[in-house]
Protein backbone atom coordinates (compact mmCIF):
# COMPACT_ATOMS: atom_id res chain seq x y z
CA UNK A 1 0.00 0.00 0.00
CA UNK A 2 1.62 3.59 -0.61
CA UNK A 3 1.92 6.07 2.05
CA UNK A 4 0.01 8.41 1.82
CA UNK A 5 2.54 12.10 1.79
CA UNK A 6 1.48 14.17 4.67
CA UNK A 7 0.22 11.58 6.95
CA UNK A 8 2.93 8.94 6.36
CA UNK A 9 4.91 11.98 7.48
CA UNK A 10 3.21 12.96 10.56
CA UNK A 11 3.55 9.39 11.05
CA UNK A 12 7.08 9.18 10.69
CA UNK A 13 7.36 12.33 12.94
CA UNK A 14 5.28 10.77 15.59
CA UNK A 15 7.57 7.47 16.04
CA UNK A 16 10.78 10.04 16.30
CA UNK A 17 9.38 11.68 19.03
CA UNK A 18 8.46 8.31 20.80
CA UNK A 19 12.05 6.68 20.42
CA UNK A 20 13.49 9.83 21.31
CA UNK A 21 11.43 10.43 24.68
CA UNK A 22 11.33 6.60 25.20
CA UNK A 23 15.49 7.17 24.96
CA UNK A 24 15.17 10.28 26.99
CA UNK A 25 13.44 8.82 29.90
CA UNK A 26 15.61 5.40 30.06
CA UNK A 27 18.82 7.66 29.94
CA UNK A 28 17.37 9.65 32.42
CA UNK A 29 16.39 6.79 34.45
CA UNK A 30 19.90 5.24 33.92
CA UNK A 31 21.65 8.70 35.65
CA UNK A 32 19.18 9.19 38.32
CA UNK A 33 20.24 12.48 39.03
CA UNK A 34 18.44 15.82 38.72
CA UNK A 35 20.48 17.11 36.06
CA UNK A 36 19.19 15.06 33.63
CA UNK A 37 15.11 15.58 34.72
CA UNK A 38 13.26 12.60 32.15
CA UNK A 39 10.37 14.43 29.88
CA UNK A 40 7.65 14.16 32.19
CA UNK A 41 9.39 16.14 34.53
CA UNK A 42 10.83 18.32 32.23
CA UNK A 43 7.56 19.65 29.68
CA UNK A 44 5.70 20.82 32.22
CA UNK A 45 8.23 23.11 32.95
CA UNK A 46 7.40 24.24 29.30
CA UNK A 47 4.10 25.61 30.21
CA UNK A 48 5.09 26.72 33.69
CA UNK A 49 7.46 28.79 32.44
CA UNK A 50 5.76 29.78 29.48
CA UNK A 51 5.66 33.47 30.23
CA UNK A 52 9.60 33.71 30.10
CA UNK A 53 10.33 31.29 27.70
CA UNK A 54 8.20 32.70 25.17
CA UNK A 55 9.96 36.51 24.66
CA UNK A 56 13.28 34.63 24.73
CA UNK A 57 12.08 31.85 22.35
CA UNK A 58 10.89 34.98 19.84
CA UNK A 59 14.28 36.99 20.42
CA UNK A 60 16.25 33.74 19.46
CA UNK A 61 14.32 32.80 16.50
CA UNK A 62 14.88 36.94 15.25
CA UNK A 63 18.41 36.89 15.43
CA UNK A 64 18.92 33.32 13.91
CA UNK A 65 16.48 33.97 10.75
CA UNK A 66 17.39 37.69 10.36
CA UNK A 67 21.51 35.76 10.46
CA UNK A 68 20.37 33.44 8.17
CA UNK A 69 19.45 35.61 5.74
CA UNK A 70 22.13 37.91 5.53
CA UNK A 71 24.70 34.93 5.65
CA UNK A 72 23.01 33.43 2.68
CA UNK A 73 21.44 36.21 0.59
CA UNK A 74 25.25 37.88 0.57
CA UNK A 75 26.64 33.83 -0.32
CA UNK A 76 24.68 32.96 -3.49
CA UNK A 77 25.90 35.44 -5.30
CA UNK A 78 29.77 35.19 -4.51
CA UNK A 79 29.16 31.28 -4.65
CA UNK A 80 27.87 31.56 -8.20
CA UNK A 81 30.22 34.18 -8.87
CA UNK A 82 32.84 31.70 -7.81
CA UNK A 83 31.23 28.38 -9.43
CA UNK A 84 31.03 30.47 -12.93
CA UNK A 85 33.56 32.68 -13.15
CA UNK A 86 37.39 30.73 -13.36
CA UNK A 87 38.76 34.36 -12.78
CA UNK A 88 36.45 35.20 -9.59
CA UNK A 89 37.43 31.95 -8.51
CA UNK A 90 41.33 32.40 -9.21
CA UNK A 91 40.72 35.52 -6.41
CA UNK A 92 38.22 34.14 -3.93
CA UNK A 93 39.54 30.60 -3.54
CA UNK A 94 43.02 30.95 -1.73
CA UNK A 95 40.83 33.39 0.74
CA UNK A 96 38.25 30.89 1.16
CA UNK A 97 40.93 28.03 1.85
CA UNK A 98 42.35 29.91 4.91
CA UNK A 99 39.10 31.20 6.01
CA UNK A 100 36.67 28.70 5.40
CA UNK A 101 38.23 26.25 8.21
CA UNK A 102 38.91 28.77 10.90
CA UNK A 103 36.26 27.97 13.57
CA UNK A 104 34.24 31.39 13.69
CA UNK A 105 32.88 31.00 17.12
CA UNK A 106 36.68 32.24 18.28
CA UNK A 107 35.65 35.70 16.90
CA UNK A 108 32.63 36.41 19.20
CA UNK A 109 35.09 38.63 21.56
CA UNK A 110 36.42 40.69 19.06
CA UNK A 111 32.72 41.02 18.02
CA UNK A 112 31.44 41.80 21.47
CA UNK A 113 33.83 44.54 21.69
CA UNK A 114 32.94 45.90 18.66
CA UNK A 115 29.59 46.04 18.47
CA UNK A 116 28.30 45.45 22.06
CA UNK A 117 26.06 42.90 24.11
CA UNK A 118 22.72 43.68 21.83
CA UNK A 119 21.33 41.85 18.65
CA UNK A 120 24.70 42.45 16.30
CA UNK A 121 27.25 40.42 17.19
CA UNK A 122 25.24 37.46 17.53
CA UNK A 123 23.33 38.03 14.58
CA UNK A 124 26.53 38.75 12.69
CA UNK A 125 28.49 35.49 14.29
CA UNK A 126 25.73 33.55 13.07
CA UNK A 127 25.64 34.71 9.49
CA UNK A 128 29.45 34.91 8.72
CA UNK A 129 29.35 30.70 10.23
CA UNK A 130 26.26 30.58 7.46
CA UNK A 131 27.80 32.58 4.98
CA UNK A 132 30.73 30.48 4.12
CA UNK A 133 29.01 26.87 4.32
CA UNK A 134 26.27 28.67 1.66
CA UNK A 135 29.52 30.04 -0.28
CA UNK A 136 31.83 26.77 -0.29
CA UNK A 137 27.94 24.89 -1.59
CA UNK A 138 26.38 27.08 -3.81
CA UNK A 139 30.44 27.35 -5.66
CA UNK A 140 30.70 23.50 -6.11
CA UNK A 141 27.20 23.01 -6.90
CA UNK A 142 27.01 25.82 -9.49
CA UNK A 143 30.63 24.42 -10.95
CA UNK A 144 29.19 20.87 -12.05
CA UNK A 145 26.02 22.27 -14.04
CA UNK A 146 26.57 20.04 -17.16
CA UNK A 147 28.52 22.28 -20.09
CA UNK A 148 25.76 20.83 -22.94
CA UNK A 149 22.68 22.64 -20.95
CA UNK A 150 24.65 25.63 -20.94
CA UNK A 151 25.73 25.16 -24.56
CA UNK A 152 21.98 24.19 -25.55
CA UNK A 153 20.81 27.31 -23.73
CA UNK A 154 23.16 29.60 -25.34
CA UNK A 155 22.34 28.30 -28.78
CA UNK A 156 18.32 29.29 -28.16
CA UNK A 157 20.12 32.65 -27.71
CA UNK A 158 19.63 33.15 -23.93
CA UNK A 159 21.63 35.85 -21.92
CA UNK A 160 24.26 35.48 -19.49
CA UNK A 161 21.46 36.60 -17.24
CA UNK A 162 18.61 34.03 -18.24
CA UNK A 163 21.55 31.23 -17.77
CA UNK A 164 21.70 31.76 -14.39
CA UNK A 165 18.18 32.00 -14.05
CA UNK A 166 17.03 28.91 -15.96
CA UNK A 167 20.11 26.46 -15.30
CA UNK A 168 22.55 27.62 -12.89
CA UNK A 169 20.41 28.89 -10.32
CA UNK A 170 17.87 25.73 -10.28
CA UNK A 171 20.91 23.44 -10.30
CA UNK A 172 22.56 24.24 -7.26
CA UNK A 173 18.88 24.76 -5.28
CA UNK A 174 19.37 21.11 -3.69
CA UNK A 175 22.87 21.30 -2.56
CA UNK A 176 21.74 24.85 -1.44
CA UNK A 177 19.28 23.46 0.94
CA UNK A 178 21.70 20.48 2.06
CA UNK A 179 23.60 23.52 3.36
CA UNK A 180 20.91 25.39 4.62
CA UNK A 181 19.83 22.33 6.45
CA UNK A 182 23.17 21.92 7.61
CA UNK A 183 23.64 25.53 8.46
CA UNK A 184 20.38 25.64 10.58
CA UNK A 185 21.60 23.45 13.06
CA UNK A 186 25.33 25.28 13.37
CA UNK A 187 23.29 28.32 13.55
CA UNK A 188 21.35 27.45 16.26
CA UNK A 189 24.53 26.08 18.55
CA UNK A 190 26.36 29.16 17.96
CA UNK A 191 23.32 31.21 19.30
CA UNK A 192 23.31 29.19 22.15
CA UNK A 193 26.80 29.70 22.75
CA UNK A 194 26.48 33.26 21.74
CA UNK A 195 23.79 33.99 24.38
CA UNK A 196 24.72 32.02 27.10
CA UNK A 197 28.26 34.42 27.06
CA UNK A 198 26.89 37.58 26.33
CA UNK A 199 23.61 39.58 26.69
CA UNK A 200 20.66 38.49 29.15
CA UNK A 201 18.12 37.90 26.51
CA UNK A 202 17.34 34.53 24.23
CA UNK A 203 16.65 30.94 24.80
CA UNK A 204 20.91 30.69 25.53
CA UNK A 205 20.51 32.82 28.44
CA UNK A 206 17.19 31.12 29.77
CA UNK A 207 19.32 28.00 29.27
CA UNK A 208 22.48 29.03 31.17
CA UNK A 209 21.17 31.48 33.61
CA UNK A 210 18.80 28.44 34.84
CA UNK A 211 21.89 26.06 34.77
CA UNK A 212 23.56 28.55 37.04
CA UNK A 213 20.40 28.43 39.46
CA UNK A 214 20.83 25.15 39.22
CA UNK A 215 17.39 24.82 37.95
CA UNK A 216 17.75 21.74 36.00
CA UNK A 217 13.87 21.50 35.20
CA UNK A 218 14.18 24.99 34.28
CA UNK A 219 17.12 24.55 32.04
CA UNK A 220 15.75 21.50 30.19
CA UNK A 221 12.04 23.70 29.48
CA UNK A 222 15.08 26.08 27.53
CA UNK A 223 16.35 23.32 25.98
CA UNK A 224 12.98 22.11 24.71
CA UNK A 225 12.51 25.80 23.45
CA UNK A 226 16.22 25.39 21.89
CA UNK A 227 15.64 22.01 19.57
CA UNK A 228 12.27 23.33 18.92
CA UNK A 229 13.98 26.63 17.25
CA UNK A 230 16.28 24.00 15.27
CA UNK A 231 12.98 21.58 14.52
CA UNK A 232 11.34 24.59 12.92
CA UNK A 233 13.92 25.98 10.90
CA UNK A 234 14.85 22.52 9.84
CA UNK A 235 11.53 22.13 8.71
CA UNK A 236 11.12 24.94 7.18
CA UNK A 237 14.15 24.74 4.60
CA UNK A 238 12.73 20.83 3.90
CA UNK A 239 9.06 22.32 3.24
CA UNK A 240 10.92 24.98 0.52
CA UNK A 241 12.85 22.20 -0.36
CA UNK A 242 10.48 20.00 -1.67
CA UNK A 243 8.10 23.02 -2.61
CA UNK A 244 11.26 24.11 -5.41
CA UNK A 245 12.73 21.06 -6.42
CA UNK A 246 9.84 18.99 -7.02
CA UNK A 247 11.29 17.71 -10.30
CA UNK A 248 13.98 15.27 -7.92
CA UNK A 249 10.79 13.54 -6.25
CA UNK A 250 9.38 12.33 -9.90
CA UNK B 1 22.92 25.58 -56.14
CA UNK B 2 21.76 29.29 -55.28
CA UNK B 3 22.66 30.80 -51.67
CA UNK B 4 23.61 28.03 -49.38
CA UNK B 5 21.97 27.63 -46.11
CA UNK B 6 25.06 27.17 -44.05
CA UNK B 7 28.78 27.88 -45.66
CA UNK B 8 31.66 26.76 -43.55
CA UNK B 9 34.73 28.16 -45.61
CA UNK B 10 38.15 27.15 -44.60
CA UNK B 11 37.05 26.40 -41.07
CA UNK B 12 40.02 25.21 -38.87
CA UNK B 13 39.97 25.20 -35.15
CA UNK B 14 42.92 24.62 -32.74
CA UNK B 15 42.57 24.23 -29.08
CA UNK B 16 45.20 25.25 -26.70
CA UNK B 17 45.49 22.76 -23.96
CA UNK B 18 47.91 21.68 -21.39
CA UNK B 19 49.81 19.34 -23.37
CA UNK B 20 50.24 21.66 -26.11
CA UNK B 21 47.65 22.43 -29.26
CA UNK B 22 45.24 20.25 -30.52
CA UNK B 23 44.15 20.70 -34.49
CA UNK B 24 40.80 19.48 -34.20
CA UNK B 25 39.91 20.76 -37.45
CA UNK B 26 41.47 21.72 -41.35
CA UNK B 27 40.43 23.45 -43.78
CA UNK B 28 37.06 22.25 -43.63
CA UNK B 29 34.35 23.64 -46.66
CA UNK B 30 30.93 22.47 -46.66
CA UNK B 31 27.54 24.00 -48.06
CA UNK B 32 24.28 22.94 -47.17
CA UNK B 33 21.79 24.21 -49.60
CA UNK B 34 17.70 25.27 -47.84
CA UNK B 35 16.15 22.71 -46.85
CA UNK B 36 19.01 20.02 -47.50
CA UNK B 37 19.68 17.16 -45.19
CA UNK B 38 23.66 16.63 -44.63
CA UNK B 39 25.25 14.01 -42.62
CA UNK B 40 28.46 14.34 -41.37
CA UNK B 41 30.34 10.91 -40.83
CA UNK B 42 33.46 10.12 -39.64
CA UNK B 43 35.42 8.96 -36.63
CA UNK B 44 35.39 9.80 -33.01
CA UNK B 45 37.55 12.58 -32.15
CA UNK B 46 37.81 14.22 -35.74
CA UNK B 47 35.76 17.81 -35.30
CA UNK B 48 32.29 16.76 -36.29
CA UNK B 49 31.20 18.23 -33.06
CA UNK B 50 33.02 21.18 -33.30
CA UNK B 51 32.07 21.77 -37.07
CA UNK B 52 28.69 22.15 -36.10
CA UNK B 53 29.29 24.73 -32.82
CA UNK B 54 31.08 26.36 -35.28
CA UNK B 55 27.88 26.57 -37.39
CA UNK B 56 25.57 27.50 -34.45
CA UNK B 57 27.55 30.58 -33.13
CA UNK B 58 28.81 28.86 -30.21
CA UNK B 59 32.54 28.56 -30.92
CA UNK B 60 34.66 30.98 -32.80
CA UNK B 61 37.09 29.11 -35.83
CA UNK B 62 40.82 29.62 -35.26
CA UNK B 63 40.43 30.44 -38.91
CA UNK B 64 37.94 30.26 -41.90
CA UNK B 65 34.38 31.12 -40.74
CA UNK B 66 30.88 30.29 -41.12
CA UNK B 67 27.82 31.87 -43.07
CA UNK B 68 24.00 31.45 -42.52
CA UNK B 69 22.44 32.72 -45.42
CA UNK B 70 25.33 34.76 -46.93
CA UNK B 71 25.91 36.58 -43.45
CA UNK B 72 29.09 35.90 -41.15
CA UNK B 73 27.58 33.72 -38.03
CA UNK B 74 28.90 35.81 -34.84
CA UNK B 75 26.90 33.94 -32.36
CA UNK B 76 23.86 31.91 -31.62
CA UNK B 77 21.06 32.47 -34.40
CA UNK B 78 17.50 32.76 -33.68
CA UNK B 79 16.61 30.66 -36.45
CA UNK B 80 19.53 27.92 -35.97
CA UNK B 81 18.19 25.31 -33.34
CA UNK B 82 20.91 23.00 -32.06
CA UNK B 83 20.29 19.07 -30.73
CA UNK B 84 22.96 17.97 -28.66
CA UNK B 85 23.91 14.21 -27.39
CA UNK B 86 22.11 14.46 -24.03
CA UNK B 87 19.87 17.10 -25.55
CA UNK B 88 20.49 19.58 -23.36
CA UNK B 89 17.01 19.73 -21.46
CA UNK B 90 16.44 21.26 -18.10
CA UNK B 91 15.51 18.48 -15.05
CA UNK B 92 13.72 21.34 -13.63
CA UNK B 93 11.80 22.25 -16.48
CA UNK B 94 8.43 20.26 -17.12
CA UNK B 95 8.36 18.99 -20.82
CA UNK B 96 6.24 22.12 -21.80
CA UNK B 97 8.28 24.41 -20.15
CA UNK B 98 11.58 23.02 -21.71
CA UNK B 99 9.65 22.58 -25.62
CA UNK B 100 9.04 26.58 -24.73
CA UNK B 101 12.36 27.64 -23.41
CA UNK B 102 13.78 29.38 -26.44
CA UNK B 103 10.40 30.97 -27.16
CA UNK B 104 10.48 32.15 -23.14
CA UNK B 105 13.86 33.32 -23.61
CA UNK B 106 12.84 35.41 -26.42
CA UNK B 107 9.98 37.06 -24.49
CA UNK B 108 7.36 35.52 -26.98
CA UNK B 109 4.03 36.39 -25.05
CA UNK B 110 2.31 33.47 -23.16
CA UNK B 111 -0.52 32.67 -24.81
CA UNK B 112 1.59 32.29 -28.61
CA UNK B 113 3.67 30.57 -26.42
CA UNK B 114 1.68 28.33 -25.26
CA UNK B 115 -0.17 27.83 -28.49
CA UNK B 116 3.32 26.93 -30.23
CA UNK B 117 4.58 24.46 -27.75
CA UNK B 118 1.26 22.82 -27.35
CA UNK B 119 0.96 22.54 -31.76
CA UNK B 120 5.04 21.08 -31.34
CA UNK B 121 4.62 18.58 -28.49
CA UNK B 122 1.26 17.44 -30.47
CA UNK B 123 3.59 17.15 -33.73
CA UNK B 124 6.05 14.92 -32.04
CA UNK B 125 3.78 12.66 -29.52
CA UNK B 126 4.12 14.36 -26.32
CA UNK B 127 0.92 16.66 -25.68
CA UNK B 128 0.22 14.09 -23.14
CA UNK B 129 3.69 14.65 -21.12
CA UNK B 130 2.93 18.52 -21.02
CA UNK B 131 3.47 18.57 -17.01
CA UNK B 132 5.90 15.35 -16.76
CA UNK B 133 9.63 16.52 -15.65
CA UNK B 134 12.63 14.97 -18.14
CA UNK B 135 13.29 12.43 -15.77
CA UNK B 136 9.55 10.52 -16.39
CA UNK B 137 10.46 10.95 -20.11
CA UNK B 138 12.04 7.41 -21.80
CA UNK B 139 15.25 8.26 -24.13
CA UNK B 140 13.56 8.46 -27.16
CA UNK B 141 10.71 10.61 -25.59
CA UNK B 142 13.51 13.31 -24.16
CA UNK B 143 14.86 12.98 -27.66
CA UNK B 144 11.37 14.21 -28.96
CA UNK B 145 11.05 16.68 -26.49
CA UNK B 146 14.75 18.49 -27.76
CA UNK B 147 13.25 18.20 -31.14
CA UNK B 148 10.13 19.58 -30.01
CA UNK B 149 11.78 22.34 -28.84
CA UNK B 150 13.44 22.93 -32.42
CA UNK B 151 9.90 23.08 -33.94
CA UNK B 152 8.68 25.56 -31.35
CA UNK B 153 11.67 28.03 -32.31
CA UNK B 154 10.77 27.98 -36.20
CA UNK B 155 14.18 26.65 -36.93
CA UNK B 156 15.25 26.78 -40.54
CA UNK B 157 18.56 25.28 -39.57
CA UNK B 158 18.69 22.25 -37.63
CA UNK B 159 22.12 21.20 -36.25
CA UNK B 160 22.41 17.76 -34.54
CA UNK B 161 25.44 16.13 -32.78
CA UNK B 162 24.85 12.47 -32.56
CA UNK B 163 21.00 12.60 -30.85
CA UNK B 164 20.46 8.96 -31.04
CA UNK B 165 23.70 7.95 -29.73
CA UNK B 166 22.27 6.84 -26.02
CA UNK B 167 19.51 4.85 -27.70
CA UNK B 168 19.00 1.58 -28.41
CA UNK B 169 18.77 0.20 -31.78
CA UNK B 170 15.27 -0.22 -32.36
CA UNK B 171 14.30 3.10 -30.37
CA UNK B 172 16.97 4.55 -32.77
CA UNK B 173 15.28 3.59 -35.88
CA UNK B 174 11.86 5.11 -34.64
CA UNK B 175 13.16 7.86 -33.84
CA UNK B 176 15.46 8.34 -37.28
CA UNK B 177 11.97 7.83 -38.60
CA UNK B 178 10.23 10.72 -36.86
CA UNK B 179 13.34 12.87 -37.73
CA UNK B 180 12.78 12.36 -41.40
CA UNK B 181 9.04 12.91 -41.07
CA UNK B 182 9.53 16.58 -39.11
CA UNK B 183 12.57 17.46 -42.08
CA UNK B 184 10.50 16.19 -44.76
CA UNK B 185 7.18 18.54 -42.81
CA UNK B 186 9.10 21.66 -41.89
CA UNK B 187 11.75 21.79 -44.97
CA UNK B 188 14.43 23.30 -42.56
CA UNK B 189 17.82 22.67 -43.80
CA UNK B 190 19.28 19.77 -41.63
CA UNK B 191 22.93 18.93 -40.55
CA UNK B 192 23.36 15.71 -38.53
CA UNK B 193 26.55 14.74 -36.92
CA UNK B 194 26.64 11.34 -36.13
CA UNK B 195 29.48 7.83 -36.26
CA UNK B 196 26.73 5.56 -37.16
CA UNK B 197 27.00 4.94 -41.30
CA UNK B 198 23.57 3.47 -41.31
CA UNK B 199 22.11 6.78 -39.91
CA UNK B 200 24.24 8.98 -41.90
CA UNK B 201 22.59 6.67 -45.09
CA UNK B 202 19.20 6.71 -43.82
CA UNK B 203 18.80 10.63 -42.93
CA UNK B 204 21.64 12.39 -44.93
CA UNK B 205 21.35 13.52 -48.75
CA UNK B 206 24.75 13.82 -48.67
CA UNK B 207 26.96 12.36 -46.67
CA UNK B 208 30.31 14.36 -45.69
CA UNK B 209 33.09 11.42 -44.92
CA UNK B 210 36.08 13.48 -42.25
CA UNK B 211 39.13 12.42 -41.58
CA UNK B 212 40.26 11.14 -38.37
CA UNK B 213 41.84 14.29 -36.13
CA UNK B 214 42.51 17.01 -37.49
CA UNK B 215 39.18 16.45 -39.43
CA UNK B 216 39.00 17.72 -42.64
CA UNK B 217 36.53 16.72 -45.86
CA UNK B 218 38.07 13.55 -47.06
CA UNK B 219 34.55 12.43 -49.46
CA UNK B 220 31.10 13.71 -50.33
CA UNK B 221 28.59 11.19 -51.16
CA UNK B 222 25.59 11.79 -53.08
CA UNK B 223 22.38 9.99 -51.42
CA UNK B 224 19.51 11.65 -52.87
CA UNK B 225 17.53 8.13 -52.74
CA UNK B 226 17.42 8.47 -49.30
CA UNK B 227 13.61 9.70 -49.61
CA UNK B 228 12.88 6.58 -50.98
CA UNK B 229 9.77 4.44 -49.47
CA UNK B 230 11.04 1.74 -47.53
CA UNK B 231 14.71 2.93 -47.55
CA UNK B 232 16.36 1.36 -44.84
CA UNK B 233 15.14 -2.05 -46.74
CA UNK B 234 16.05 -1.15 -49.89
CA UNK B 235 19.28 -3.09 -51.61
CA UNK B 236 21.42 0.45 -52.40
CA UNK B 237 20.86 1.26 -48.65
CA UNK B 238 22.62 -1.71 -47.44
CA UNK B 239 25.47 -1.24 -50.96
CA UNK B 240 25.90 2.46 -49.80
CA UNK B 241 26.65 1.17 -46.09
CA UNK B 242 28.87 -1.24 -47.37
CA UNK B 243 30.69 1.27 -49.33
CA UNK B 244 30.65 3.58 -46.39
CA UNK B 245 31.77 1.39 -43.99
CA UNK B 246 35.25 -0.15 -46.65
CA UNK B 247 35.84 4.05 -47.55
CA UNK B 248 36.22 4.66 -43.71
CA UNK B 249 38.29 1.83 -43.31
CA UNK B 250 40.58 2.95 -45.84
CA UNK B 251 40.95 6.43 -44.73
CA UNK B 252 41.19 5.39 -40.83
CA UNK B 253 43.88 3.13 -42.27
CA UNK B 254 45.79 5.34 -44.59
CA UNK B 255 46.13 7.68 -41.46
CA UNK B 256 47.91 5.49 -39.41
CA UNK B 257 49.89 4.63 -41.98
CA UNK B 258 50.86 8.29 -42.27
CA UNK B 259 50.93 8.83 -38.52
CA UNK B 260 53.63 5.76 -38.11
Amino acid sequence: MRKHPVLGRIADYVFAIVFILAGWQLTAMAVHNPVLPGPFDAFPMVAQYFDELWPAFLVSLYRVVVAMLIGTVLAIPLGLACGRSPRADAVFAPILYFLYPLPKVVLLPVLIVLLGLADAPKIVLIAITVFFQVLVTVRDASKSVPEQSILSMRSLGASRLDIYRHAIVPATLPELFTALRISSGTAVAILFFAEGIAGSTGLGYFIVNAWALLAYPKMFAGIIAMALLGVILYELFDVAERRLTRWRRV
Amino acid sequence: MGEPKLRLQGVSQVYEGARGETRALQNMDIDVAPGEAVAILGPSGCGKSTSLLIAAGLRVPTQGAAFVDGVRVAGPRLNTALILQDFGLLPWKTVAENAGLGLQIRKTPKRERAERVARALEQVGLADFADAFPAELSGGMRQRLAMARALTCDADLLLMDEPLSALDALLREEMQDMLKRCWCEQGYAQVLVTHSIEEAVYLGQRIVVMSPRPGRVVHVLENAEMQQENWRDADLFFERCRALREMLRDIVAKEEVAHA
